[in-house]
């Protein structure tokens, strides 16, 4: 009773300093430096349509890199802390209930369909809203999917860390490059940078882009097959 | 009330709700639950800060002329940061569902009231 008190006086506390901060906001009307800086330089530096790309993959491309190693070291620890569960994993027990027809069928029609999709969305991360990482969470979905129609499939860890690992090589040889040909780690201009608006175009930026979808989706997929192949112990 | 108002006010209230679910819920499940929402409320106020009345997305095509971004796209710099927030969230949540699995495994039990080691 008393813990369910102190909550609520600690949760009204919160409310008013949340209330406080809402009555006096007022929007911003103009960019600050930074942002604006962003908006002006993005387009004659990197040579992307999409402000947000630019920041992420460039401006703050070591940033992206760490984000990918807290994913990395994330995919790893689940698949850590559920390895004891997984050797029990075996033939024994009963078979779950088969997905129907419908899942079935529209799972294996659907699945490669969205494939196409993620890969689209980190393909063009440069150009349209999206990219890397919400490219890579829509293959991952794609996995997600599979699993639900038939939890007893077995995917490949060893193709899956493959994938995994050349990925997250070839974006720090990527980000070398940088160093060497231009201006600095991460730096995408040793490409050209091409039409603006187009596919191939703001230098190594969607080649970056995409190698960080690639990871993203086998990351996300290794961790939901870690927890899938997890069972309880009987 | 204009959209960014209500877009603060919404995500204000979800971080309430969130940290009230995470104090007051014994299943470890709702929790993680409870501190998803709440995380979900965050990312709303800071996509709401960038926000500004009568500008649009900031990507640079038809709609906006290169040379008259600065006036025409929002601030782009809180969305990146949501971006890495969401990602960060998801691993986040990933790694709370794992411990869960492998409580459940040693206990056989959801309720963290049944976890006194570390209570004094």
């Amino acid at each position: 009773m008393i813990n369910r008190l102190l909550t609520v006086a600690f949760l009204a506390g919160l409310a008013v300093i949340f209330i406080q901060l809402l009555s006096g906001y007022v929007p911003d009307t103009d960019l600050n430096l930074t942002a604006s800086y962003y908006a002006s330089q993005t387009a004659p530096d990197l040579g992307a349509q999409n402000v947000v790309t630019g920041i992420i993959v460039t401006y703050r491309g070591l940033d992206t890199l760490g984000e990918v190693t807290v994913l990395f070291l994330t995919a790893a620890i689940v698949a850590l802390v559920l390895v004891h569960g997984r050797a029990i994993e075996t033939e024994r027990g009963p078979k779950p209930f088969p997905a129907g027809e419908l899942l079935q069928t529209g799972s294996h029609l659907l699945a490669p369909m969205i494939l196409l999709l993620g890969i689209y969305v980190f393909v063009n991360g440069h150009l349209t809203p999206g990219g890397g990482f919400q490219g890579g969470a829509i293959v991952a979905s794609a996995v997600l999917l599979l699993l639900l129609t038939d939890p007893m499939r077995r995917f490949s860890h060893r193709l899956i860390s493959r994938i995994e690992s050349t990925a997250g090589l070839l974006f720090v040889a990527i980000g070398l490059l940088g160093l060497l040909f231009a201006g600095g780690f991460l730096d995408a201009r040793f490409l050209p940078q091409g039409w603006f608006g187009a596919l191939f175009s703001a230098g190594a930026i969607p080649l970056i882009y995409s190698l960080i979808g690639l990871k993203v989706g086998a990351e996300f997929s290794s961790m939901l097959l870690s927890l899938s192949e997890t069972e309880d112990e009987k | 009330m204009s959209l960014v108002t209500l877009a603060l006010a919404g995500g204000f209230a979800l971080i309430l709700i969130g940290l009230y679910g995470a104090l007051n819920n014994r299943n470890i499940l709702r929790i993680i639950i409870a501190f998803t929402l709440a995380n979900t409320g965050v990312h709303l106020v800071l996509v709401a800060v960038g926000y500004m009345p009568g500008r649009t997305a900031p990507i640079l095509d038809a709609a906006v002329p290169v040379n008259q971004a600065n006036a025409l796209i929002i601030d782009p710099v809180p969305q990146a940061l949501v971006l890495t927030a969401i990602v960060i969230g998801l691993g986040v949540t990933a790694l709370m569902l794992a411990y869960a699995l492998r409580l459940f495994a040693s206990r056989h039990t959801l309720d963290i009231s049944k976890f006194t080691e570390l209570k004094w």
